[in-house]
């Protein structure tokens, strides 16, 4: 579903990808973990080009990219719809209902109808536990209700692979299970997901595979298992140390 | 002393509720012809002028910053009144004559233009970046992006500046009574010269701007309740 090669991003000076090669199958869920700083969020950011990496090419479901070459509008978005987002901070529109946030990609940009698009966008929110909050504005919900109207929006677009960044990191801890509840029934319904997490319960109970980042590169990777209870790497072992204590990363 | 005067005089009183009663309607009818017209009209074509310059403004494209950085600066540090004259009296002098009415409009949609540009930039830029962000991953082109995210929730913190670049519009609009424009100024300082009476007149058309603005902001009121209903109060 994914492949990935030798993926480079620099910022200016500053390289913050230093070659990536992954591939995922489809139906597969990607945890990743990584300190602070290791370019997580990046590597994340160019699989739906909202940075434009510097080189290396990435195929998601059939589309293939080549970043050493430059891209026309029109390719940029026909790529970028091969995946969809979910961010730390949500960042639904706080002008739109709940409903009319959902629908926006669909009617705005792909075009259907809105009939369609309505009843599609009540079946999400009912998949994510919120059909009471259709005509809901997003200030009167709370993180995780929000959050989990961040993920119906993207997937009311129909994206053939689901990126999160840090979905649960910005809720107070009584919220994030229902986050990662919704997360997991996704995981189990065959979506094919990269995740970057703090989570390790949710990396534990749906990862089939753990990357670990360390300054733009991916320096070990393995089962859950495998990552976690026979880290290989020394820096691994280190990162996993400092935050054995607390369930999060 | 005038005050004096008036009471120790109830001819003259008679005489100005008079002149008071009768230069209320032509007053009155120039603010509605005029006045209103010249305000609303600079003011639509102004907001889209300022629209225009504001995207230049943050766009990446060197030349319409540039162009946009080129006038605002001209309007901004030029006085309306001369900007006005300039457009009345100059132009005719190379040969390109506009009517009173129509170059007030030019002058004043300019000067809209110049200074809303910078509260609508200024409110496209409070956007949170993210806003941005969820668009491009949906999909949006930057249009739509700019008419269905950006531009609505800029204009809701745009809206108490752009009431206060309104008002003084409106106000700014005698200027063109400097110009030919029979506006309510004008008419006052018509009636004002037949008898003399320019307190009364000056004072008589304060009011009615005044009255005008009053109402404006209590719009603006209903406005901000309006755009507020989606965030938390
Ligand atoms: N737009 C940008 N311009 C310049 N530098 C950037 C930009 N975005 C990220 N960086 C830098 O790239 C590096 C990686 O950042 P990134 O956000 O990908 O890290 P991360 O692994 O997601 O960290 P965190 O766990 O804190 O979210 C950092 O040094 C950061 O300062
Ligand atoms: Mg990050």
């Amino acid at each position: 579903m994914i492949s990935i090669k030798n993926l480079h991003k620099s910022f200016g000076e500053l390289e913050v990808l230093k070659g990536i090669d992954l591939d995922v199958e489809k139906g597969q869920t990607i945890v990743v973990i990584g300190p602070s700083g290791s370019g997580k969020t990046t590597f994340l950011r160019c699989l739906n080009i909202l940075e434009k990496p510097s080189a290396g090419t990435v195929e998601i479901g059939g589309l293939v990219a080549d970043f050493s070459k430059p891209m026309s509008k029109k390719q940029i978005t026909a790529f970028r719809k091969q995946s969809a987002m979910v961010f730390q901070h949500y960042n639904l529109f706080p002008h739109m209902t709940v409903l009319d946030n959902i629908m926006e990609g669909p009617v705005t940009v792909q075009k259907k109808g809105k009939a369609q698009a309505k009843e599609k966008a009540l079946a999400l929110l009912e998949k994510v536990g919120l059909s009471d909050k259709a005509d809901s504005y997003p200030y009167q919900l709370s993180g995780g209700q929000q959050q989990r109207v961040g993920i119906a929006r993207a997937l009311a677009l129909e994206p053939k692979v689901m990126l999160f960044d840090e979905p649960t990191s910005a809720l107070d801890p009584e919220l994030v299970g229902e986050v990662l509840q919704v997360m997991k029934d996704l995981a189990q319904e065959g979506m094919t997901m990269v995740v970057v997490t703090h989570e390790m319960r949710f990396a534990k109970g749906a990862a089939d595979e753990v990357l670990f980042m360390d300054s733009g590169r991916i320096v070990e990777r393995g089962t859950p298992d495998a990552v976690f209870n026979r880290p290989q790497e020394e820096r691994t072992k280190r990162f996993l140390n400092l935050i054995q204590d607390t369930d999060t990363i | 002393m005038y005050l004096n005067s008036i009471f120790s005089n109830p001819e003259r009183l008679e005489r100005l509720g008079d002149i008071a009663q009768s230069s209320f309607l032509p007053l009155i009818e120039a603010a509605v012809q005029f006045t209103l017209p010249l305000s609303v009209i600079s003011f639509i074509l102004g907001l889209f002028l300022a629209i225009v310059t504001a995207l230049a403004r943050i766009s990446t494209v060197r030349i319409f910053q540039w162009i946009a950085r080129v006038y605002v600066s001209i309007i901004r540090g030029t006085p309306l009144l001369v900007q006005l004259f300039i457009l009345f009296y100059g132009l005719p002098t190379i040969g390109v004559t506009i009517d009173p009415f129509p170059a007030a409009v030019i002058g004043f949609s300019l000067n809209v233009g110049a200074y809303a540009s910078e509260v609508i930039r200024a409110a496209i830029l409070s956007i949170p970046k993210g806003q941005w962000e969820a668009a491009d991953t949906i999909g949006m082109s930057y249009s739509q992006t700019l008419r269905r995210v950006i531009l609505p929730q800029a204009s809701r913190v745009s809206v108490p500046p752009l009431s206060n670049t309104f008002i003084s519009l409106v106000k700014d609009t005698s200027l063109a009574a400097l110009i030919l424009v029979t506006e309510m100024f004008r008419v006052a300082q018509q009636i004002a010269a037949t008898n003399y009476e320019f307190l009364l007149l000056y004072g008589q058309a304060a009011l009615i701007y005044w009255i005008i603005c009053f109402s404006l902001s209590l719009v603006q009121g209903r406005l901000e309740n309006r755009f507020d209903r989606y965030v938390s109060r």
